[in-house]
């Protein structure tokens, strides 16, 4: 077994233009992708919603910025950390991952032994 | 050989461990034989050795070496202790290793590579040779692959069925490559390497027999049957080059182009044909003709336009603009080569190759000169350098 992190991209106006009852149904497909990695035999060890980047700082040098560390068309947005038995099943498991209007990107953690 | 002591040596993590089994294996095989001489069957001895290395290895725990090179520990070899030699289906472990090297998490040009090293043993020099990059760019996409591979946990496993159909093009894309390596070798002394040919035509036949809907599995296997039939024929006794339009016709295999002919026209059936149909019906359209100036160029060109649509690449250009050459004469043929964009075949020798042949034929002979040259700087195998430099030599 391996763990993955799965990040989430996403276009970020989508949920700021989202009603309540798009959101919710956002939660809902989270809720069933959990139920989904279950049945293919990975696991969910952790993963949490980030707030937007336009509240995210950003250090580099010591220097204090505004803003996410990359600019990009579609932010990050969340992330799952998973247990796979390898990369076949942890896409597997990204490609049922809810990431509206961008991508995923499937990283192994880092082993030290 | 190197497939299956892959297998043994525990899957993704255990291919730098299974490569150096391999030439432990020939070195020995080389003692051996030179001692006892060459067993009936090298191939099952090789492997054999090979394996019973791995084990040994992997038993003795050397895997927990520090000094491995690049790949890091998996921990799947510690599970699979006792890895069966199952059957799964497919029966023969290089398409398993083909398949996991032709995974779509590494870029198409890492698979092609690492089909091409691990699979078929081609030289670093030789696969860079093949797609025009520096033989250290090609060692440095190796090395970058089989760390994906590692890192990532690429499983060594034979795609299920679901993912099967999509694993397939990247598959038929590496045979090809093999393939035309083998039939024209891009350095060396010899014009064609049989046995890279014939791994290659043994692959597709897998391909074929395991997926026998997917046509454009089958208009790569009739592509090459088609092509090979001309094998004994592309070079004289001497091994100098001989065109296509002085091959001895008679000599070509007509059984193979048969073969090749019906396994095509069932491929033609149900739909539009992709790339590798088309080619076939390309190289069969050629064998048809029992003499060159009876070939049906118009059929040709018309085949490269299709070809060209599904299939945008330079070397199509490339080779339609031969086509319409014959069709329409050297000065078309001219202008179709110049229609492709100058940078994207640099070091291609077969286009100022095709170049000098159209000027030649015009006449225009200082010009024609200066493209053999040209042609002369790029060229990898030696034939195919002799035959230049005796065109070089007529317009000079």
């Amino acid at each position: 077994m391996s763990q993955y992190l799965i990040l989430l991209y996403e276009d970020e106006s989508f949920y700021a233009n989202a009603s309540p009852q798009v959101l919710d149904e956002v939660m809902q497909a989270h809720n069933r992708f959990a139920g989904q990695v279950t049945e293919l035999g990975a696991k969910i060890l952790g993963g949490n919603a980030l707030q937007p980047t336009g509240t995210a700082t950003t250090i580099r040098d010591d220097v204090v910025t505004d803003g996410p560390f990359i600019e990009s068309k579609e932010a990050l947005g969340g992330y799952y950390l998973i247990e796979a038995n390898d990369l076949d099943q942890a896409l597997a498991v990204a490609k049922l991952c809810p990431a509206n209007g961008g991508g995923v990107e499937v990283r192994p953690i880092m082993v030290f032994d | 050989m190197l497939a299956a002591t892959v297998r043994v040596a525990g899957g993704s993590g255990g291919i730098a461990l299974a490569e150096d089994c391999a030439q432990d294996a020939f070195v020995s095989a080389l003692e051996a034989w030179q001692r006892n001489g060459i067993p009936s069957n090298p191939g099952a001895w090789l492997t054999t050795a090979a394996r019973r290395r791995a084990l040994d290895a992997y038993r003795r725990g050397r895997l927990l070496d520090s000094k491995l090179p690049e790949l890091a520990l998996q921990h799947t070899m510690q599970d699979n202790l006792q890895l069966p030699m199952q059957d799964d289906g497919f029966g023969d472990d290089r398409l398993r290793l083909i398949f996991t090297c032709c995974h779509p998490a590494l870029a198409r040009e890492a698979q092609v590579a690492l089909t091409l090293r691990l699979v078929c043993g081609l030289s670093t020099a030789d696969i860079a040779r093949q797609f025009l990059v520096s033989e250290a760019t090609m060692a440095a996409r190796v090395t970058r692959a089989k760390k994906k591979i590692a890192g990532a946990r690429i499983p060594y496993r034979v795609p299920g069925p679901a993912e099967l159909a999509d694993r397939l093009d990247a598959v038929l894309t590496v045979i090809h490559l093999v393939f035309s390596t083998g039939h024209a070798a891009p350095s060396g002394d010899l014009l064609v390497r049989p046995d890279l040919v014939d791994r290659a035509i043994e692959l597709a036949r897998l391909l074929v027999s395991l997926m026998p809907d997917e046509r454009e599995a089958q208009g790569l296997l009739a592509l090459m049957l088609v092509i090979d039939a001309r094998r004994s024929s592309r070079a004289d006794p001497d091994g100098e080059l001989v065109l296509l339009a002085e091959q001895d016709r008679s000599s070509w295999d007509r059984t193979l182009i048969a073969e090749g002919d019906r396994i095509l026209t069932g491929a033609l059936r149900g739909g539009r044909p992709g790339r590798f149909v088309l080619q076939a019906a390309i190289a069969a359209v050629h064998s048809a003709a029992l003499r060159y100036d009876q070939t049906d160029w118009p059929q040709i060109v018309g085949l490269y336009d299709l070809l060209w649509q599904r299939w945008p690449s330079p070397v199509v250009q490339l080779n339609r603009a031969v086509a319409i050459a014959m069709r329409d004469g050297p000065r078309a043929g001219l202008a179709a080569l110049d229609e492709i964009d100058p940078g994207v075949l640099t070091g291609y020798h077969y286009l100022p190759a095709a170049r000098a042949d159209l000027l030649r034929r015009l006449g225009r002979n200082v010009e024609a000169a200066e493209q053999y040259r040209l042609a002369l700087t790029s060229v990898g195998n030696a034939a195919e350098r002799r035959f230049l430099e005796r065109r070089l030599a007529e317009v000079s």
